[in-house]
């Protein structure tokens, strides 16, 4: 029985950025007051703690920063999808992100490897983002 | 830190517990923290009547919601200061100091600080791993099946690709534990293992393999602090508390500041400070291990080699009993315990044993300065704290 894997829930935090991604657009928080750009959406800027934050599109762009080959899966679901890559991705306008490295080559994966995102489709519309190796 | 009245000599470790140990189907996760505090209060030589205070953490068996007052009620305790405290592995530091700071401030004269939790039977390897992955952020974490050996594993292939830190250098921190458990009478694991076992066990998340991962056991260890006065009264000699320093960076590792600079330099830094001695000084050092990269970067970090140098320390055998600096002589979470916060909490039970003289094979001779890292979450909280036999 193919088990399902989890879809992205939601909170008045990151609800637009799980809206844009089922567009296929991947969104990062911007501060207006010191221009800091974080990752993992919030009430307030990380580091000037000013409230007027907008949203902005990444290019979706990067780099790894570390990786590993999971083998041992959490959960019966990602057991079935085992072994897959999860991987630390610095975006090149700053903020780093988590998520897996997907495609034919993933196990290739190397630290500084040059990433891109993509948008795997987790169900019922429900798009969440994914990173895939940039083919020299 | 500000001019912060300094905890140096003000409190004592007078008493040191723990439970049964491995897979104890018969005690439920209350009924081992009851029997380490039990334990740890015969050792102090003290009354139940005597304690006013009482300091626990978490735990995911016996899930209560008020775990602090669930204890004492189980304990029938009814103390005049109580609280569960929850900063993971950094757990029992934290407790530490704040027993240290109620004792010293005179808020209660003796406290008992207990954790564990029936991890093994209550649980089970399959259920630990599920509900640990919960640790994981639920949104942007979680939804990779992410999970905590993985955190735990990027961090290693960042050291490997930074330094040069070799896989072989990881499976010695595994032995080095494994070979200090076997001179443990209540450790978990009780044959000897070689680094080509470590490198063939079952691979869990690249680079780590299933040696490299800390224990599930059913659990508990308890201490008890009281004022350094009042310790000179008591059965043993007194653990003096001589610096304690925290550090917290983050919870997430996607959100931690670095991929190799952690919070342990800066905790380390202060209760070194306090203290008023450096690494040199340091006679024995029981270091957080949950995975067998974390040591590593622990002992460069607390300054007792420079950085990149961890790995090759514990491969050239300066770790073990009788080397330059004994690491872990209990054999860590590796291979003596680990339930929750119990696992750090027997780095203390261990570091105050050590102080004591007295254990045989195991001890470090003429230890008289010991260090205790905890860390907590992945590499987020950090707490380390020095131990002596003597005032400083």
């Amino acid at each position: 029985m193919q088990m399902s894997l989890p879809q992205p829930e939601p909170n008045a935090d990151s609800l637009p950025y799980w809206q844009a991604a089922r567009e296929g657009r991947l969104l990062v928080r911007r501060c207006t007051a010191c221009g800091e750009r974080h990752f993992m959406p919030r009430h307030l800027c990380p580091s000037c703690w000013s409230d007027r934050l907008e949203w902005v599109e990444s290019e979706g762009t990067g780099r790894v920063e570390s990786y590993s080959i999971v083998h041992r899966a959490p959960t019966a679901a990602f057991a079935a999808v085992a072994p897959y890559v999860i991987a630390l991705i610095d975006l090149d306008e700053g903020p780093r992100v988590f998520a897996n490295v997907v495609g034919d080559d993933a196990f290739e994966v190397a630290i500084g490897d040059r990433v891109r995102v993509t948008f795997e489709d987790r169900g019922n519309g429900a798009m969440i983002p994914q990173f895939a190796r940039v083919k020299r | 830190m500000g001019n912060a009245m300094s905890l140096k000599n003000k409190v004592a470790i007078v008493g040191v517990g723990e439970s049964d140990i491995g897979k104890v189907p018969s005690m439920s996760g209350l009924g081992l923290n009851a029997q380490a505090a039990k334990r740890a209060l015969d050792d102090a030589g003290l009354k139940v009547s005597d304690i006013d205070g009482l300091l626990t953490a978490y735990s995911f068996t016996e899930p209560y919601t008020m775990l602090g007052s669930s204890l004492c009620e189980y304990l029938g305790l009814q103390p005049i200061v109580c609280a569960s405290m929850v900063a993971g592995g950094a757990s029992p530091g934290i407790m530490l100091r704040h027993a240290a700071q109620t004792v010293a401030l005179g808020l209660a004269d003796t406290v008992l600080v207990c954790a564990g939790e029936n991890r093994a039977t209550g649980l089970g390897r399959d259920a630990a791993v599920a509900v640990l992955a919960q640790v994981g952020h639920p949104q942007f974490e979680q939804l990779y099946g992410g999970l905590i050996p993985g955190y735990y594993a990027m961090i290693a292939r960042r050291h490997m690709y930074e330094y040069g830190t070799t896989r072989e250098q990881l499976a010695a921190v595994a032995v080095n534990t494994r070979a200090h458990a076997l001179l443990h009478p209540n450790a978990h694991m009780k044959t000897p293992i070689t680094v080509e076992q470590v490198l063939s066990s079952k691979p869990i998340a690249d680079p780590l393999r299933m040696l490299d991962c800390c224990l599930v056991s059913d659990s508990a260890g308890a201490f008890i602090v009281t004022s350094a006065e009042r310790a000179l009264d008591l059965r043993h000699a007194p653990a003096y508390l001589l610096g304690i320093g925290e550090k917290h960076t983050h919870e997430h590792l996607m959100c931690a500041p670095s991929l190799s600079d952690f919070g342990a330099t800066q905790s380390g830094r202060i209760a070194y400070e306090m203290a008023g001695v450096g690494p040199a000084d340091i006679d024995v050092a029981e270091l957080y291990d949950c995975f067998t990269i974390v040591p590593i970067i622990e002992l460069e970090e607390l300054g007792f080699v420079p950085h990149g140098d961890g790995g090759a320390f514990f491969e050239a055998g300066h770790a073990r009993i009788g080397g330059k600096l004994p690491i872990n002589t209990h054999g860590g979470m590796l291979s003596h315990a680990h339930a929750g916060a119990a696992g750090g909490l027997f780095g203390i039970v261990e570091a105050v044993r050590q102080l004591r003289g007295g254990e045989g094979e195991r001890q470090v001779r003429g230890a008289k300065l010991a260090l205790v890292h905890n860390e907590g979450g992945i590499l987020s909280s950090h707490c380390t704290l020095i131990l002596s036999n003597q005032k400083g």
